[in-house]
């Protein structure tokens, strides 16, 4: 049906923009309700003035439409994976229209990429350390403290 | 300084010519000691006019620009504005003292001093010099067995001194995930430097010791994982 197609193309190209608009974004982004919906007469203006991705969404929905098949409320969405966490919105619907969606969860990206430890040097082999009996000359290690020298000297006295 | 030294001399010598190798790291210590209020580090730190230094000071700290530039400002001596340069006197230090022996015609040796060892030759059982690396997380126990001819060795650790070893670049960062870091070099004046530098940069000083020709290294992190470069398995077994 034409409403509905225009309606879920609107919705598809507001998701996308919200989905775009994680990478910019810390806060918890909430949608204001664009001006031209909350005020029901005619606000020639409103369509720049809206934020960016809403005005397209809201100015394909006729004002006059009867999108009534969506019944008034607030309804969740399911949660869908966007590769760096879930995404999941509520949407209200006023007199057949999209009045609020909300964001239950975003991806805080930010926060979840990637640490690169030493698997970052994967050209280069690793072994877990392990103790060896073995008789040595010597031995390569960091610096005794000169109390430790004199207690092991001590030691190693009371064996000779 | 002021760290135990330990000398062997596989073949004959000489007493007197033994002992000059303690009087010279004696003399070494008199010059660099941070410990020692005498030293001329530390009159240097304290104002001595540049043309007052000696000639020799000179030439270490040049050699310590040198070791900066070719560490990518890793290799930095400079203290809250004093100068330490004990990161680089201690291997090179060392090495001075084998070209003694070496000069004197002896060939079968160690030097150790502050777990930073240069090698000569064969030990007593006539078979390469066999080095133990020491457990970080236990002193008592070696985890790594190295057989070296004439190489030198230097570990730079946290494990014992506690984090005496500062990132230039980040003088408030504690170098935390590295444990120890071991490096096989031609000498220990090398291997010494190069190992201050390398620790200083955190888990990639490893990779930095791979780059270098000549290089090898092995570096413990806290959580007991060894990583090592590509041709240290030359020294092993």
């Amino acid at each position: 049906m034409f409403n509905s197609k225009k309606l879920v193309a609107g919705l598809a190209v507001f998701f996308v923009f919200i989905i775009y608009s994680l990478g910019v974004r810390h806060e918890t982004p909430v949608i204001s309700k664009p001006a031209a919906l909350e005020n029901k007469s005619s606000n020639t203006t409103s369509s720049n003035n809206l934020t960016a991705g809403t005005s397209t969404t809201y100015s394909s929905t006729p004002a006059n439409s009867t999108a009534s098949q969506y019944k008034d409320g607030t309804y969740t969405g399911n949660s869908y994976d966007a590769y760096y966490g879930s995404v999941q919105v509520s949407v209200t619907i006023n007199a057949g229209k999209i009045t609020n969606v909300k964001f239950l969860q975003y991806p805080n990206s930010h926060s979840t990429s990637v640490f690169i430890n030493q698997q970052a040097m994967p050209y280069l082999q690793q072994e877990a350390i392990q103790s060896q009996k073995a008789n040595v000359q010597l031995i390569s290690g960091a610096t005794f403290t000169s109390q430790a020298f004199v207690q092991s000297l001590s030691s190693a006295l009371s064996k000779a | 300084m002021g760290m135990p030294i330990t000398v062997e001399v596989v073949d004959n010598i000489d007493d007197t010519e033994f002992e000059a190798i303690f009087t010279y790291f004696k003399a070494v210590d008199e010059r660099y000691s941070t410990y020692k209020t005498t030293s001329e580090i530390s009159q240097i730190n304290h104002g001595l006019p540049e043309n007052q230094w000696s000639s020799e000071m000179r030439l270490v700290l040049d050699l310590c620009e040198q070791t900066k530039r070719l560490t990518n400002g890793y290799f930095d001596i400079n203290r809250n504005g004093n100068l330490d340069p004990s990161g680089l006197v201690k291997g090179w230090s060392i090495n001075n003292a084998a070209k003694k022996l070496l000069d004197l015609g002896i060939v079968n040796f160690y030097i150790e001093a502050g777990g930073d060892i240069q090698v000569h030759g064969i030990n007593a059982s006539n078979k390469s010099w066999e080095v133990g690396i020491r457990n970080p997380f236990n002193i008592d126990e070696i985890i790594k067995v190295i057989k070296l001819h004439d190489e030198g060795v230097a570990t730079s650790g946290t494990y014992i001194r506690g984090e005496h070893i500062y990132n230039p670049f980040d003088k408030n960062q504690k170098i935390s995930r590295v444990k120890s870091l071991t490096v096989i070099g031609p000498n220990v004046y090398e291997s010494d430097r190069y190992a201050t530098a390398a620790f200083a940069m955190g888990e990639t000083g490893i990779t930095f010791i791979d780059s270098i020709p000549g290089l090898e290294g092995y570096m413990v992190d806290d959580h007991k994982l060894a990583t090592f470069t590509k041709g240290f398995d030359r020294y092993t077994a």
